[in-house]
């Protein structure tokens, strides 16, 4: 079967889709997506424009948070006309990380009904933990695929919004089912389907502050290996 | 060569980037993400993948030549290494990385040294390989064919 022109293929253009539940809005919403890695950038920005986001992509934590208009300084753009329906970010960046900007964005009074939707190729239950606590709505395993992006219009906040309390601690079931719980050498050939595993043995290191040894607890630790 | 052979030598050459273990389930992603409103999405960002690659190996090859390797910093490279890898579906390259964050871990220069060949290796080898399938590609849509979809259970 042809790939091209075979399938009536979904382009940005487009308002409703058929994946589209809880949107009842034909104007698109509005992405901020947050990530340092120049390739990882246009695959999130492809995923969202497909999947009819309007999409701003941006390099780093410092710049998200100047575009949100919340560094202090004069932005030169007029950040209230660019409404912003949901910030997705990398966990790990240099300088800012993707949980230092969740905490910010979080911890301010004009941006924490934003929902702030957490990627990651660490897949490890401590880190997973920290950023629900902290109030991200989820915790996607990276590489991203398209089915965690249609998942994203659930968080949208002009979209259906179930009493948080309640879905967080669904959610952090949800998310601790397909965790790591124990340390293999070398992952097995992935499925489509699978969530890949995190492979680093869970020993304190001198590492960097995105290595998933380090701030882990013990008893998570324990948890993890049990 | 007539167009039926040309997709059929596409789609086994293909095929056989996914049974060798190169390229995983994430490059049929990247695949579904390309239409007519964007026919070159896969081949922009393995573009980009190459580049950042490129500068990545360059940057990892001087840290490790440190006469003291600040394994911090390679463990940056290679993260971001993995990262980028697993983001296009270069399953092999992926894999290295997370044997070398390991050895990076015990600080085991000697050993680190043999994944960062190995990753160099295992960069070069898909590279050749994508390239030349972008070529066939490129072959099939200039005699006016369309690329035949890869069935993800087929691997």
């Amino acid at each position: 079967m042809a790939r091209n022109g075979a399938f009536s293929r979904r382009r940005a253009s487009e308002g409703a889709d058929w994946f589209d539940l809880c949107q009842a809005n034909v104007e698109e919403a509005h992405v901020l997506a947050v990530d340092d890695s120049l390739v990882d950038r246009k695959v999130i920005e492809r995923l969202l424009k497909i999947s009819s986001f309007k999409v701003t992509a941006v390099d780093s934590g410092l710049r998200a948070l100047q575009f949100l208009g919340l560094d202090g300084e004069k932005s030169h753009v007029d950040f209230h006309s660019l409404k912003v329906d949901l910030i997705i970010t990398d966990y790990c960046m240099p300088g800012m990380t993707g949980y230092e900007l969740l905490k910010r964005i979080k911890g301010s009074s004009a941006l924490r009904e934003i929902p702030v939707v957490v990627m990651s190729s660490e897949n490890v239950v401590a880190r997973i933990d920290r950023c629900l606590e902290e109030g991200a709505e989820d915790f996607i395993v990276k590489p991203v695929k398209l089915s965690d992006v249609r998942r994203l219009k659930d968080y949208m906040a002009r979209g259906c919004q179930p009493d948080s309390g309640g879905k967080n601690h669904q959610k952090r079931k949800q998310l601790h089912g397909s965790a790591t719980s124990s340390w293999s050498p070398l992952p097995s050939v992935s499925s489509s389907r699978s969530r890949s595993r995190s492979q680093s043995p869970l020993v304190d290191t001198p590492a960097a502050p995105c290595s998933p040894s380090s701030l882990e607890s013990p008893t998570r630790r324990l948890r993890m290996t049990s | 060569m007539e167009l039926g052979l040309m997709q059929r030598r596409l789609e086994d050459y293909t095929k056989s980037l996914f049974m060798e273990g190169l390229l995983d389930a994430q490059f049929l992603q990247l695949q579904q993400l390309q239409d007519e409103s964007n026919p070159g999405f896969v081949g922009e960002v393995v573009s980009l993948f190459f580049d950042d690659s490129e500068k990545l190996l360059n940057e990892l090859t001087s840290a490790m030549d440190q006469q003291i390797v600040d394994f911090r910093k390679v463990d940056s490279y290679v993260h971001q290494f993995k990262g980028s890898s697993s983001s296009i579906g270069a399953q092999r390259i992926k894999n290295v990385c997370i044997l070398f964050r390991n050895y990076i871990e015990e600080q085991n220069i000697e050993a680190c040294l043999r994944c960062l060949q190995q990753v160099k290796q295992e960069y070069y080898h898909v590279k050749s390989k994508l390239e030349t399938l972008f070529r066939l590609e490129q072959q099939v849509l200039a005699a006016g064919g369309s690329i035949p979809a890869i069935e993800v259970t087929s691997f």
